[in-house]
């Protein structure tokens, strides 16, 4: 179970971005988050996935905190994938980072043999993500934070993905975030949905 | 639409020679003029640096190309001695201070503390004059070839510390080694396989750079009398000794071996430039 204690976060000193969150994700389920623009959902992502140090409060995967050695359970998926690989690096080095995986496994999120021998400038932005997606799962993770994963995907693209995210989910007991503008696609997916406001307490 | 496209922009672009083969052809030939130099200075025999008072101060001939100096000595076997010898100084000092360089720089990835000092270090080392810290190091460990190739390993590695720090800087910042953070990658691992290397380029044309710098510098301190010592006849002996001579009207005595010396360093400063072209071809466009 991975819980959100209290957590609070601020840019400035004298103005909270939110104040005491409470949040509880359990496995095999997939919570939205919504909300406008800039009043916080990625910076509550990058603290949830370990990025950031938050003020207050704490974050637990099954009642532990994560420290600096060793993989961090729960992973982030971020809106720029062409930012979050070493543009030095080959396709294959950038899963060998993460681990072993198998041709199946990357079958099934769509990655093909032949991109494993190019660098990311040869890639495009869809094929990209699906690297950071696999990255992302491998056997250790046990929570997923999806920051506008698939937003830079075409409709068809994003279908076949969130369709393996969700047969992940069911087979390794994934707990996954879902944040997105998009509310059909939550509606679509999600267990649970939550309005980044009402969940803050600001309004 | 392409005919519009070629009649609005001429583009003058051969498919033969773009800058890429040229930066490529231009250092390949660099780098024989200096292997030749270098090869030749090994096989080159001792013959002419007998002493001969019969050829003594002649102008340059064609028996002796660079002329002979007031002990007979032919001056072209003298000049590619000495540059051999400077050749083998320079490579040895820059090797060493771009080694200093990149682990000073590296310690910015390890530990904050560590990186504000090696700060301090380099901006203590730039601030001081460089002549009079390479004079100060080489005349306190007794001159020699010793004293030299340290001095002037220990006062070039600042400006290349500090471009590599910078280059690290914005690469720690980047959000792959964030994601290999929380992969739980230690500091080294990332040092060694991301960091690593986007600095090679660098690292490798910053050593080329420095490589002229050295050379001249000892040449300089050499010329100076607080660098090596006359028995070993690098381009700096030969080019101080030549002063006294210089008002008898023996200009060839320091003439050509002041131009090979020109020669050398041009030539290493146009292969480093060409080889950031090749290597770094993103950089090589703004500079």
């Amino acid at each position: 179970m991975l819980k959100v204690n209290n957590i609070s976060f601020r840019y400035q000193s004298d103005r909270w971005l939110f104040h005491q969150i409470d949040l509880i994700i359990n496995p095999k389920e997939v919570v939205g988050l919504y909300g406008q623009s800039g009043i916080g959902k990625t910076t509550f992502a990058n603290i949830i996935s370990g990025y950031l140090k938050p003020d207050k409060g704490s974050i637990t995967v099954d009642g532990k905190v994560y420290s600096q050695n060793g993989r961090n359970p729960v992973q982030l998926i971020g809106q720029h994938p062409e930012k979050a690989i070493n543009p030095r690096w080959k396709m294959r080095q950038v899963l060998e980072e993460s681990g072993e995986y198998s041709d199946e496994f990357l079958e099934k999120l769509g990655i093909s043999k032949e991109w494993m021998h190019r660098y990311p400038s040869q890639l495009s932005g869809g094929e990209l993500q699906r690297f950071c997606l696999a990255r992302a799962i491998a056997p250790k993770t046990k929570y997923l934070v999806a920051d506008e994963m698939t937003t830079m995907l075409d409709a068809i693209t994003q279908a076949q993905i969130w369709q393996t995210v969700l047969s992940l989910v069911e087979k390794q007991e994934l707990g996954v975030l879902v944040i997105s503008h998009e509310l059909p696609l939550l509606k679509k997916i999600c267990n649970r949905i939550l309005n980044f406001e009402e969940l803050a307490g600001n309004k | 639409m392409t005919e519009l496209i070629s009649k609005y922009l001429p583009l003058k672009r051969s498919e033969k020679y773009n800058r890429r083969k040229r930066a490529l052809a231009t250092s390949i030939i660099g780098a024989l003029i200096l292997l030749a130099l270098v090869i030749s200075g090994f096989f080159i025999g001792t013959d002419g640096l007998v002493v001969n008072f019969e050829a003594a101060n002649n102008a340059p001939s064609l028996q002796h190309p660079f002329g002979t100096d007031w002990l007979g000595r032919d001056m072209f076997v003298r000049t590619v001695k000495g540059l051999t010898l400077s050749f083998w100084v320079g490579l040895l000092a820059a090797f060493i201070s771009a080694l200093i360089a990149l682990l000073l720089s590296l310690l910015l990835v390890l530990n904050k503390t560590l990186d504000s000092l090696v700060t301090g270090l380099i901006d203590l080392f730039l601030a001081l004059p460089h002549i009079v810290t390479l004079i100060l190091i080489s005349f306190m460990l007794g001159g020699g070839l010793k004293g030299v190739v340290i001095a002037l390993a220990l006062t070039h590695w600042p400006r290349l510390a500090r471009l590599l720090r910078a280059e690290i800087m914005q690469i720690k910042n980047t959000e792959y080694i964030t994601v290999s953070r929380n992969m739980g990658k230690s500091w080294y691992w990332i040092a060694r396989h991301h960091i690593l290397p986007h600095l090679i380029p660098q690292l490798i044309i910053g050593f080329i750079l420095t490589f002229p710098h050295a050379i001249l510098h000892e040449a300089s301190i050499t010329f100076l009398g607080f660098g090596l010592s006359s028995d070993k006849p690098a381009i700096g002996v030969i080019l101080s000794e030549a002063m006294g001579y210089l008002s008898s009207g023996m200009w060839w005595l320091a003439l050509f071996p002041g131009l090979m010396l020109l020669l050398m360093v041009a030539v290493f400063d146009s292969l480093g430039r060409n080889l950031r072209k090749v290597f770094d071809p993103f950089k090589g466009q703004k500079g």
